[in-house]
């Protein structure tokens, strides 16, 4: 098992070079950061001494290792709007971010596997059918959509919940307020993530069902309950594992998204800002940061999966 | 008596009608699918018709401002006075141009670097899958981002920005098939054979391989529908006056849109769904009718 982790972490570590290199070709093609100061009232020389401050003189593979070198002693650089440090920056955003794709795979779980096993286990019924076309629908509808259709309904309509923001506006907070705060976007999360997974949990549960050791259990007449709670949902579980690993990259785009429309003070809304004003920095530690939290993901993904399933083989 | 008869006349249909008699009967099974490419078809007609159906040009301002709907202007007008439902119209043409160009470009890019890793496999394998992990590693959205952000946001560079994203997932899909298939004895025995390296990735190993492209292909394009309407909705995407199903809806972040003017807003949203689903229904329908091993 050991050496298994060992030859999978460095199987990723060329895989996570590679995406900085490509990462900071992108932005250097972005074109400059300066064009942002540039102005009537901003002289030739000023941007010229802003260039060599910024180390914009030197050519691109030195300003990538330099760049290399100082997130190596943990610097991540600085924002080139607000000067504040970037690690600073992702640390203070990270959190909202962490809490909503959380709360919100939680949820969709909590959706998904119900829904995904009924319908499996009720092959072809009405609310087989019913399922499948609500995943469809749940996969085919736009977040962006979905929330504007909820902002119109509870907030314009209902006036039922906040549209905007983590907390109310001159109060502390608390539970309640954020819990109210994050309803209508951990629906819009959860909601296409369980439309992506119904059918694929609905359908390893269908090749479970037909298994012989199934059958076995049927036959020794433990009760349906006990069959499919004890033998098939155990089973299941191998699926399921592997939702949750490939959900992750998908819900940090997601929650760009999200995030954008429900001014969620995250790392999405962060990183749009950060794009339209070209802050090279910021997006590159953003990219950075999903990066290795999308490979670490993987890496669990394939240990949990060796975990639970036995008969797979480590090399 | 004459049931029976019946019965086995379709029986013996079955055992004589082509691949693709087989593939559309099983593809007719899924009702749900025969709706949806129907109602495709419509929309797609309509789409491909819109100067001759549209009743006003999309971008010259030919009633009041933000007028609600009415016989004149069934969908109402915008902001500026421009036709909601003509702009719909074109909307559709260039929001399913867009799915259906990148589509293609990431089918060809995938399916080339699936055959190159699959077949020769050593260091071109390796190269390839390392750098599929490495698209793949970046969250979806921000690569799109970020890349529309670089290249200016436009027309074609979304196309192009969305064809070079959606990739991966095609060449992995192909390079496993493509190792299956080199095991395979009728391959083992073009080799043998001496048949020329042209012939036996395309005319032996890429027609196998088709079904599950077909059905792959169809989801990328649901995907970089919506994709290009999230785009568009961050205004990244299609650029006005140029309407795209996603850039109609940009004008509902405002607060009077929102609450004051839902025609603005609802249909193209309510479009964009239809439209999705549909595909992915032919899609799922396609997976069960092309599946060699479905005995349906």
């Amino acid at each position: 098992m050991g050496k298994y982790i060992v030859k999978r972490i460095l199987i990723a570590i060329p895989v996570l070079i590679g995406i900085t290199i490509i990462d900071y070709a992108i932005m250097c093609m972005a074109g400059s950061p300066l064009e942002m100061l540039q102005g009537p009232r901003v002289s030739e020389a000023a941007v010229e001494a802003k260039r060599i401050a910024l180390g914009l003189d030197k050519p691109f593979y030195i300003q990538y290792f330099v760049w290399l070198s100082q997130l190596l002693h943990g610097n991540m650089g600085y924002s080139m709007k607000s000067y504040q440090p970037v690690s600073e920056m992702i640390g203070s955003h990270l959190g909202p971010t962490l809490l909503l794709m959380g709360v919100s795979l939680i949820v969709s779980l909590f959706m998904a596997i119900p829904a995904g096993i009924y319908s499996a286990i009720k092959q072809y019924s009405k609310g087989d059918y019913a399922v499948v076309t609500l995943s469809f629908l749940g996969s085919s509808i736009p977040g962006f959509f979905l929330s504007l259709l909820l902002i119109y309904i509870f907030t314009v309509k209902l006036g039922w919940l906040p549209s905007s923001g983590m907390t109310t506006l001159g109060t502390q907070g608390g539970f309640a307020d954020v819990a109210k705060h994050m309803v209508m976007p951990v629906i819009v999360l959860a909601v296409s993530i369980a439309g992506r997974n119904i059918r694929y949990i609905r359908s390893a549960m269908l090749e479970i069902l037909q298994q012989d050791y199934l059958r076995t259990a049927r036959a020794k007449g433990i009760g349906n309950f006990k069959v499919i709670n004890k033998h098939a949902l155990r089973n299941a579980l191998v699926p399921i594992v592997t939702v949750i690993g490939m959900e992750i990259p998908v819900m940090f785009g997601g929650a760009v998204i999200v995030e954008q429309v429900f001014s969620w003070p995250g790392l999405g809304l962060m990183t749009m800002s950060a794009i339209t004003s070209r802050d090279f920095p910021v997006i590159m530690g953003v990219c950075l940061l999903s990066a290795v939290v999308v490979l670490i993901a993987n890496l669990i993904t394939d240990i949990l999966y060796a975990l639970v399933d036995p008969t797979i083989q480590l090399n | 008596m004459r049931k029976k008869i019946n019965q086995q006349k379709l029986i013996k249909d079955i055992a004589n009608e082509s691949y693709f008699q087989t593939v559309l009967r099983r593809f007719c099974h899924h009702h749900l699918a025969v709706v949806s490419l129907m109602i495709l078809i419509l929309l797609g007609g309509a789409a491909l018709l819109a100067p001759v159906i549209a009743p006003y040009s999309p971008d010259e301002i030919v009633g009041p401002f933000s007028g609600a709907p009415s016989k004149e202007f069934w969908l109402g007008t915008d902001q500026i006075g421009r036709d909601v439902f003509s702009r719909i119209l074109y909307a559709m043409r260039i929001s399913l141009l867009v799915g259906i160009m990148a589509t293609l470009i990431s089918t060809v890019v995938g399916v080339v670097l699936g055959l190159i890793a699959g077949y020769f496999g050593g260091i071109a394998d390796m190269a390839i899958m390392r750098f599929t992990d490495m698209v793949m590693s970046f969250p979806y959205i921000l690569l799109v981002l970020v890349a529309a952000a670089i290249f200016k946001p436009g027309l074609w560079n979304i196309i192009l920005i969305l064809g070079f994203v959606d990739w991966p997932g095609i060449a992995r899909l192909v390079r496993g098939n493509v190792l299956n298939l080199r095991e395979t004895n009728f391959v083992k025995g073009n080799i043998v054979a001496g048949m020329p390296l042209r012939h036996i990735l395309f005319s032996e190993i890429l027609p196998n391989t088709v079904a599950p492209i077909l059905v792959y292909a169809t989801s990328v394009l649901a995907l970089s529908m919506l994709d290009e309407a999230a785009l568009s909705f961050l205004g990244q995407g299609v650029q006005p006056p140029t309407a795209s199903l996603g850039n109609m809806l940009n004008g509902a972040q405002s607060l009077t849109v929102l609450t004051k003017q839902p025609w603005l807003w609802i249909p193209p949203g309510l479009l964009i769904i239809v439209l999705v689903m549909a595909i992915n229904f032919i899609g799922d329908a396609l997976r069960d009718a092309l599946d060699p091993n479905s005995n349906r």
